[in-house]
């Protein structure tokens, strides 16, 4: 989970990284007040999850209170690369003389986490690695050691920090991995780290992924979740628990299993170049259980997709039995008539693996005229592909 | 032979007896698997019964290991627990750990990679979020259905857990030496590199099913891999070619982000490798029945 700013900028506060006075605001007449109280004068910037928002004009000074309120109400609705401004933080204004970069973050290929940290900020960092790789230090960092005051010291030193500037940014390094452990984050990144005119060393933009895998000991990550961007399908399947994603297709895609069903959507794919280019309209894996109540979930928010023409459910009974799914099925369906739903789609259904041969005569004696079943999974996401043309 | 899992293993459960825990220690024993004791210090002395086979508990893993000579572990404990439990099982210098827990954190797992490394490898860890891995006709160690298929010269490793089952399936009546899930973490231990090296020393393994799927580089180290050291044939399959960029599908590591850990990119470079890619599930097992002769 990727957060916002000022989210970022309040997790730094709170494990002591420096940062700017800053508050975060949704109309533009708020921002009055907060100039106030920021001495006057303020920062107004744009909070949105993607890059290049400066150039975008994204970022603004307001020279007084008043003048806030007009930068804060042209950024506010602004549209950064398909991200529309809903709220802006208005920060202390800072005397910059020198833009660096910190970062740490996962190394997925060497199983570690690494720092990364230049002298030449405020650029774009991928910029800097792929034109000037030797600016850009790339540090390992032991999971179990973490960043120690030696490592710390490493960092800088490798960067080509200032020596007088040693100090303060090893320290802002440690407060960093503070963050990035005990928040569980995946990627901790400030840019621009700033020197002061006064010789002060700041966070003045930061950017923080969490790891949504560790909600079970962040308890307070689950508010940080952007809920009015989420699509309301995924933020519907969300509150049932199950693990769908929104594609822009017409076939409806229920499987077992999240690489099994990655792999029913590119099937689907390829099936529907035959037929009129139809695509799969999701991804979403009921996992092994699948029991009636989980299918009886996982159909209504399919159906209730208005872009959904037709259902592929692929299961391959591994642990679960596929007797157990066709009851599922069966039962879901029933389960939604009662609940007043339209089902009016027609379904594809392929059983393979464990006890298949039951759950197909399951299936074929509860004889539902919206249940096709074909017995591979190429031939089935043929039949849906088709189904979903007509 | 096979890798990694033989019927000489002897096998602990960690969390045994929990729900879970239960059930696949049930299903592993069935499947021919030589469990000779769980893990559990509130359970400590006591027996739990299997279908009539008695499984005594132990309070750790090294009084496990000192009582029964147990050589493997699975790892059924709770994602709050479970790194923990690898450090403990890494202590006591287990050989193999078998992580099936789906939803550790991923410091946890960086945490607990770290420490089985600093501790010189000795044990090979397998996942975390994974089925575990299966040698037909000998040892199952996880929850990969033991009735599938029987023993073969294929090898698997794969990435998914449902694709393994699939493909064991559409390969059923040829058979398989071993079958490794490795998980689909950010973070795992035994890689497709690390069974790609154990099939080819391998001599009951003639042939080897790759599955891999969107995120990482794994696949693309995997064909340097296989380039610069594998003889045997290898077949591929990559899932996620549809995936939109930045969203999770399903397993925490399949992820695209930005241009990178596309499926393109994977079949490509397998391709390069000299490895034979298929388009689904069903065209790859037929790549590898016609590799095999037939």
């Amino acid at each position: 989970m990727d957060l916002f700013e000022y989210q970022a900028r309040d997790i730094f506060a709170k494990h002591d990284v420096p940062v700017l006075a800053g508050e975060v605001i949704d109309t533009p007449e708020a921002a009055r007040e907060v100039t106030e109280r920021l001495g006057g004068r303020a920062v107004v910037k744009a909070q949105v999850k993607t890059g290049g928002r400066g150039k975008a004009g994204g970022v603004k000074l307001a020279a007084d209170p008043a003048d806030a309120v007009e930068k804060a109400r042209a950024i506010l609705g602004m549209d950064i690369k398909g991200h529309t401004v809903q709220k802006v933080m208005l920060a202390e204004t800072a005397d910059i003389a020198e833009e660096y970069y910190v970062s740490f973050l996962l190394d997925r290929t060497n199983r570690t986490f690494l720092a990364m940290a230049s002298v030449e900020g405020g650029v774009e960092i991928e910029e800097v690695a792929a034109t000037k790789p030797e600016a850009l230090a790339k540090i390992p960092v032991d999971a179990i050691e973490g960043v120690t005051d030696t490592k710390a010291r490493e960092i800088a030193q490798a960067a080509k920090f200032p020596a007088e500037l040693t100090d303060q940014v090893a320290n802002v390094l440690k407060k960093l991995w503070d963050v990035f452990v005990r928040e569980d984050a995946l990627l901790v990144e400030v840019n621009p780290l700033v020197k002061t005119g006064d010789g002060k060393v700041i966070a003045l933009d930061g950017k923080v992924s969490l790891d949504e895998g560790a909600e079970f000991r962040q308890p307070d990550h689950a508010a940080l979740e952007d809920k009015s961007a989420a699509d309301p399908l995924e933020a519907a399947a969300k509150a049932k628990g199950l693990n769908y994603v929104k594609l822009d297709g017409q076939v409806g895609i229920i499987g077992n299993g999240a690489g099994l069903v990655m792999s029913t959507l590119d099937v689907v794919a390829y099936a529907g170049e035959a037929h009129k280019n139809v695509k799969p309209a999701n991804f979403l894996d009921i996992g092994g259980g699948a029991s009636a109540e989980v299918m009886a979930n996982g159909l209504e928010i399919i159906l209730g997709d208005p872009d959904v023409k037709s259902v592929f459910v692929n299961v391959f009974g591994g642990i679960t039995a596929c007797d157990a799914v066709a009851n599922g099925i069966v039962q879901a369906l029933e389960l939604l008539k009662s609940k007043g739903e339209d089902v009016n789609k027609p379904l594809v259904v392929r059983l393979d693996g464990n006890n298949a041969e039951l759950g197909r005569k399951i299936l074929t004696d509860a004889n539902h005229p919206l249940v096709q079943q074909v017995d591979t999974m190429d031939g089935a996401a043929d039949r849906a592909a088709e189904l979903a043309a007509k | 032979m096979a890798i990694f899992l033989t019927k000489e293993s002897k096998v602990i459960v960690q969390g045994m007896t929990g729900s879970e825990g239960q059930k696949h220690t049930k299903r592993m024993l069935a499947s021919g698997t030589n469990i000779v004791g769980g893990v559990n210090p509130r359970k400590a002395g006591t027996d739990v019964d299997f279908d009539g086979t008695q499984v005594p508990v132990f309070g750790s893993v090294k009084e496990a290991i000192e009582a029964t000579g147990a050589d493997a572990t699975v790892i059924f404990v709770p994602p709050k627990f479970a790194k923990d439990a690898v450090v403990e099982a890494v202590d006591a210098g287990i050989g193999l750990a078998v992580v099936i827990t789906e939803g550790i954190a991923v410091h946890d797992t960086a945490y607990f990679w770290d420490y089985a490394c600093q501790k010189g490898n000795k044990t090979r860890i397998v996942g975390p979020n994974c089925p575990g891995l299966i040698t037909p006709g000998q040892s199952n160690a996880g929850i990969i259905p033991g009735d599938i298929t029987r023993a073969g010269r294929i090898g698997l490793v794969s990435k998914s857990g449902t694709l393994t089952y699939q493909m064991m399936y559409e390969l059923r009546d040829l058979g398989f030496s071993s079958a490794v899930g490795i998980g689909g973490d950010p973070v795992i231990g035994t890689t497709h590199i690390d069974a790609l090296q154990a099939f080819e020393a391998d001599p009951d393994t003639d042939l080897v099913v790759m599955i891999g799927e969107i995120g990482g580089d794994a696949e693309e180290r995997a064909a340097d891999f296989i380039k610069e050291n594998v003889t045997k044939p290898v077949v591929g399959y990559v899932a996620g070619f549809t995936a939109p960029e930045g969203k999770t599908m399903g397993h925490a590591g399949a992820i695209v982000s930005g241009s990178s850990g596309t499926a393109q990119a994977k079949k490509e470079a397998l391709e390069a490798a000299g490895v034979k890619v298929g388009k689904t599930p069903s065209e790859t097992a037929r790549l590898a029945r016609e590799l095999l002769g037939g």
